[in-house]
């Protein structure tokens, strides 16, 4: 458990007076509020760390008793001797509310094992606003891209609650989906709060995906990019066979219609599947194949 | 009127103890709409979720409606680059690998 410099947290010196310590808990906390900083993981780690500074500082009693034990907080006889006056306080109700100052930001509540440890976990500055709306749930979907191919079912556990869910096909890497009334539980008969889902999806295939429309590379023989021919490809879900003109240049592109992707929400609506051909040059030439291409070659030349 | 997805304006009034002209205030800024349904004023449910953030910033951080208002054009803006920035980091693993 590390020490926490309260004072570098809100930016000030040990020497600030309280309305520096509440000057600076202001500023910085119009900076880094959550409701400004929407999902910013490093600002709301901020924020809390904030309002636990501020709950220390902003009260003489804590924040002299900070002052006093600082760093060496851990090791100090005499803080266990305070550590162990302070339980009593807290059983006997001594200190109760004794946070609230001028504090009162939801968001709070969260505190470090440090503060804890110092201060006691019992005694969280009661939050002036408790929401009405319960609280929004926000949970990453981690799929792979074939998982998101077909319209499927599936079972989430979400504190400690089972919820069903259809992934409707071609949902996208990074897209949010609000299924509204699976958060938390309102306060005083509040609507209840909701479910964010953010898909992650991976892609661990041979194809590339732009939008609805797939893209892939197929290796095609000499041979048969020059004199033409049936080839199979792989789709997404299946195999292709695809004539290839004679004279098939490297890097030619196919589109076959259709066979891209889902669109979200359109059923049987598919993107494209673009096919690029990677002409393979015959390597390790017998000697007999290296006569004919030369003979191949000259006949170039005239 | 089906009154089950609308809640009654005070009823978040006095949860929050906030007066009701400032719920007034924004709807006169166009940031909530409030339905008048047998004499008694509403929202609707699905409003909730920003009007406890307009709340938020009333309250935390002293920010008057006209401020709100400027904050929500600007956490619009960034809810779109960064829906845009998705898209594009999207489109760059076509070219990655």
């Amino acid at each position: 458990m590390a020490f926490i410099d309260y004072y570098k947290i809100l930016e000030i010196d040990k020497s600030a007076t309280e309305a520096d310590i509440k000057k600076a808990y202001r500023k910085l906390a119009r900076k880094y509020h959550p409701d400004l900083n929407p999902n910013d993981k490093d600002a709301e780690r901020k924020f809390k760390e904030l309002n636990e500074a501020n709950e220390v500082l902003s009260n003489p009693e804590n924040r002299k008793k900070y002052d006093q034990y600082g760093e060496n907080w851990e090791h100090g006889e005499e803080y266990e001797k305070a550590r162990k006056q302070q339980q009593q306080y807290q059983h006997s109700g001594g200190q109760q509310g004794g946070f609230e100052g001028f504090s009162g930001f939801s968001g709070g509540g969260d505190y470090s094992d440090f503060f804890e440890s110092m201060f006691g976990g019992g005694q969280r500055g009661s939050h002036r606003n408790v929401a009405f709306k319960g609280q929004d749930f926000k949970v990453e979907l981690h799929l792979d891209l074939k998982d998101v191919y077909t319209t499927h079912k599936r079972t989430l556990t979400i504190n400690g609650k089972n919820i069903r869910l259809t992934i409707p096909a071609g949902v996208e890497n990074g897209q949010v989906i609000k299924i509204a009334g699976q958060g938390g539980e309102g306060a005083n008969n509040g609507p209840k709060g909701d479910l964010y889902l953010t898909f992650n999806i991976a892609n661990n295939t041979n194809f590339k995906l732009d939008k609805h429309n797939l893209y892939a590379t197929v290796d095609i023989d000499l041979y048969t990019a020059v004199l033409g021919g049936e080839i199979t490809a792989s789709t997404f879900d299946g195999k292709v066979k695809l004539t290839v003109k004679p004279g098939t240049q490297n890097g030619t592109k196919v589109k076959l219609k259709g066979k891209g992707f889902p669109v979200y929400k359109k059923e049987g609506e598919f993107g494209d599947l673009y096919i690029s051909y990677n002409i393979v040059l015959p390597t390790n030439l017998s000697h007999k194949e290296i006569e004919l291409f030369s003979e191949l070659s000259k006949l170039r030349e005239k | 009127m089906d009154k089950d997805n609308w809640i009654l304006l005070q009823t978040i009034c006095s949860h929050y103890q906030v007066e009701s002209s400032f719920f007034t205030n924004l709807r006169d800024l166009g940031l909530i709409e409030i339905e008048v349904i047998e004499q008694s004023l509403y929202i609707n449910e699905n409003q909730v979720h920003n009007l406890e953030r307009m709340i938020r910033l009333y309250h935390e951080l002293e920010v008057n409606p006209e401020g709100i208002d400027v904050v929500f054009n600007l956490l619009q803006k960034i809810e779109n680059l960064q829906k845009e920035l998705i898209t594009t980091q999207n489109r760059l693993r076509l070219y990655e690998n």
